[in-house]
C-alpha cells in the first residue's frame, strides 16, 4: 500500500499532466510559451499577497495573473518595443517583485523554494480538490473551444475574417491559463508550472501528424513522466517537482533527437 | 458620400494612424457582387492595412467600414506562417470548421491547381503551394467576398496567369466580388474592373484603361509601368475574344472611363 502522502502526490502530478496535455499543446502552437512563463512567475505575486491579506490563495494568484495577462496585452498594442522584451521584462521584473513580496511577509518565516518550485509531497486533499475540479474545467472549456482555437492557432486572421470570435476565444485561454496556473503552483512551483505545458506538448510534436494525436500523446508523455520522477524522487532523494521536469525534458530530447536523425537519413 | 447599399463592403473616409503616421488617409471603398476590384500602389502604401481594415482587423482612427451581417469572407493573406509546431494536414485544414466541406476538397484543391498536397503536413509545403492552399480555403467558403493580399507572391509566372484566370472565372461563375491587392501591375490591372491606386490616399480610380493613363498613376510607377500595361491590356481584349463577350465590356469600360476621377492632390 501506498503511504499516503505519496498517493496524494500521484493523483496530483497525474491530474495535472492530463489538464495540462492539451491545453500546453494549445500553448506551444500560439507560441505562447513565454507569455505563460512570465503570467507564471507573477504567480509568486499572488501567493505573497494571499498570505498578506489572509485570503484564498487560489483567488489571489488567478486575480495576480490574469492582471499581468492584462498588462502583457496592453503591452503588445504598442511597437516601442518587440514583444519578447516586454515578456522578457515583466517575467523578471514580476519575479523580483514577489520574491520581495515573500521576504517582507510578517510572522513565521515562509518556504520560498516551496513556492518557487513546489512540493508535491506536501499536497492536501484540499490541493486535489482544486487540481481535480479546477483541472476539469479546464479541460472541458478546452475541449468546448478546440475547434476555434484551433483555427486561430493555424492563422488568426483567416479565422477571425471567417467570422471566429477571435477576442472571446483568447479572453477564453487567458482566464484558463490563470486557472491553471494557480492550481499548479502548489504542485510544481511557479518557476515549473509552464515546463508542465510546454515539454510534453514539444516531446509528442515529432510523433504526431495531427493535433488530437499530438495532445494525447503530450499527455501519454507526461503521466509516465510523472510516475518516473516520483520514483525518481524517492529513490534518490530528489525534489519532486524538478525530477518530474527532468524526465520530461529527457523524454522531449530524445524525441527531437530521433526526428531530427530520421530527417537526415 | 452615403454607403453603398449594395455593397458587399463599403466604406468611408477611412483613417489609420499608427506611431504618429498616417498609413490610410480620406478613403472611401465599395466593392460590388461580380466585381473585381484591384488595389495598387507602391510598397508602403498603405494597401495591406485598407484591406485589413475592411476585413475589420484593423483598429479605425476615422470613418467607418460597413459590411451586410452575415457576410461570408475568404480571405488569402500576404503572409501565412504556419507554426511547425503544430502538426496538420493539407485535408484537415481545409475542412477545419466545418466537416461537411470534406467531400469537395479533392475538386477545389484540382481547382488552385493543388491536388497532389491534400495529404501533406502545411509545414512541408512551399510558398507557392500554400498560398493555393489557402486559396483553396477561401473558395470552401463560398464567400460572396473574395479577398487576396498579394495573391501572386511566390506564385512562377504561368502561375499568376493561372491565378488571374481562375479568379475571372470564379466571378463568373459564383458572381462573388473579388478585392485584389498588388503592387505589381501588369496582369493584375487588365482582369480588373476597376483600378484603386492607393498612396495613402486614392490617388486616382476608375476602369483599367482610365488608371493607366492617369497621371497620377504615371507619376507613382513611372512611364515604364505604363507602357508594361499597354502589352498587357492586348492581352486582355484577346482573352475576352476567346469567352465571345468582348463589346459589353469594352462599352462598359468606356462608360466608366469618361466619369469622375477621384483625389489626384499628390503625396
Amino acid at each position: 500500500m501506498l503511504e499516503p502522502f505519496l498517493a496524494r502526490a500521484l493523483a496530483a502530478g497525474i491530474g495535472l499532466a492530463i489538464v495540462a496535455a492539451p491545453f500546453g499543446c494549445i500553448v506551444v502552437w500560439n507560441r505562447m510559451a513565454y507569455f505563460g512563463e512570465a503570467v507564471a512567475q507573477a504567480g509568486l505575486l499572488g501567493v505573497a499577497l494571499g498570505l498578506m491579506l489572509a485570503a484564498n490563495q487560489t483567488l489571489a494568484v488567478i486575480l495576480v495573473t490574469l492582471a499581468v495577462a492584462g498588462l502583457l496585452i496592453l503591452g503588445s498594442r504598442q511597437s516601442v518595443l518587440p514583444m519578447d522584451s516586454i515578456l522578457g521584462l515583466t517575467h523578471h521584473g514580476a519575479l523580483a517583485l514577489g520574491v520581495i513580496a515573500m521576504s517582507m511577509l510578517r510572522g513565521p518565516p515562509v518556504d520560498l523554494m516551496g513556492y518557487l518550485f513546489g512540493d508535491i509531497f506536501a499536497v492536501t486533499d484540499e490541493d486535489l480538490y482544486w487540481v481535480f475540479g479546477g483541472g476539469a474545467v479546464v479541460l472541458a472549456v478546452v475541449a468546448r473551444l478546440w475547434q476555434p482555437l484551433l483555427r486561430i492557432a493555424v492563422h488568426d486572421e483567416i479565422a477571425a475574417a471567417e467570422g471566429v470570435g477571435r477576442e472571446r476565444v483568447k479572453a477564453a485561454f487567458i482566464v484558463l491559463l490563470a486557472l491553471f496556473v494557480a492550481i499548479a503552483i502548489k504542485i510544481v512551483g511557479v518557476l515549473l508550472v509552464i515546463a508542465f505545458l510546454i515539454v510534453p506538448a514539444v516531446a509528442a510534436r515529432p510523433l504526431a501528424a495531427t493535433p488530437e494525436r499530438m495532445a494525447l500523446l503530450a499527455g501519454l508523455f507526461a503521466i509516465a513522466s510523472v510516475l518516473a520522477g516520483i520514483g525518481l524522487s524517492v529513490g534518490v532523494d530528489a525534489p519532486g517537482g524538478p525530477s518530474i521536469v527532468l524526465v520530461m525534458a529527457i523524454i522531449a530530447g530524445l524525441s527531437l533527437a530521433c526526428a531530427a536523425s530520421g530527417r537526415r537519413n | 458620400m452615403p454607403f453603398d447599399d449594395h455593397a458587399l463592403v463599403s466604406a468611408r473616409g477611412l483613417r489609420i494612424e499608427r506611431n504618429g503616421r498616417v498609413l490610410v488617409e480620406d478613403v472611401d471603398i465599395d466593392i460590388r457582387p461580380r466585381e473585381i476590384v484591384t488595389v495598387i500602389g507602391p510598397n508602403g502604401s498603405g494597401k495591406t492595412t485598407l484591406v485589413r481594415a475592411l476585413l475589420g482587423l484593423e483598429r479605425l482612427d476615422g470613418g467607418a467600414v460597413r459590411r451586410p451581417a452575415g457576410l461570408t469572407i475568404g480571405y488569402v493573406p500576404q503572409r501565412f506562417d504556419i507554426d511547425r509546431t503544430l502538426p496538420m494536414t493539407v485535408e484537415r485544414f481545409l475542412a477545419l470548421g466545418n466537416g461537411e466541406r470534406k467531400t469537395r476538397i479533392p475538386e477545389v484543391l484540382r481547382e488552385v491547381g493543388a491536388a497532389r498536397v491534400r495529404t501533406q503536413q502545411l509545414g512541408e509545403l512551399s510558398g507557392g503551394e500554400l498560398q493555393r492552399v489557402v486559396l483553396a480555403r477561401a473558395l470552401l467558403c463560398d464567400p460572396a467576398l473574395l479577398v487576396l493580399d498579394e495573391p501572386v507572391r511566390g506564385v512562377d509566372y504561368v502561375g499568376e496567369a493561372e491565378l488571374y484566370t481562375l479568379i475571372g472565372r470564379l466571378r463568373d461563375a459564383r458572381g462573388l466580388g473579388v478585392l485584389l491587392v498588388s503592387h505589381d501591375l501588369h496582369v493584375v490591372m487588365a482582369s480588373s474592373d476597376r483600378v484603386i491606386c492607393l498612396n495613402r490616399h486614392v490617388c486616382c480610380s476608375g476602369v483599367p484603361e482610365t488608371v493607366a493613363l492617369h497621371p497620377e498613376y504615371v507619376r507613382l510607377f513611372g512611364a515604364e509601368a505604363a507602357r508594361a500595361f499597354a502589352i498587357y491590356h492586348h492581352r486582355h481584349d484577346h482573352r475576352h475574344d476567346l469567352a465571345g463577350a468582348p463589346t459589353p465590356e469594352r462599352a462598359a469600360a468606356a462608360a466608366a472611363g469618361s466619369g469622375p476621377h477621384e483625389g489626384g492632390g499628390g503625396a
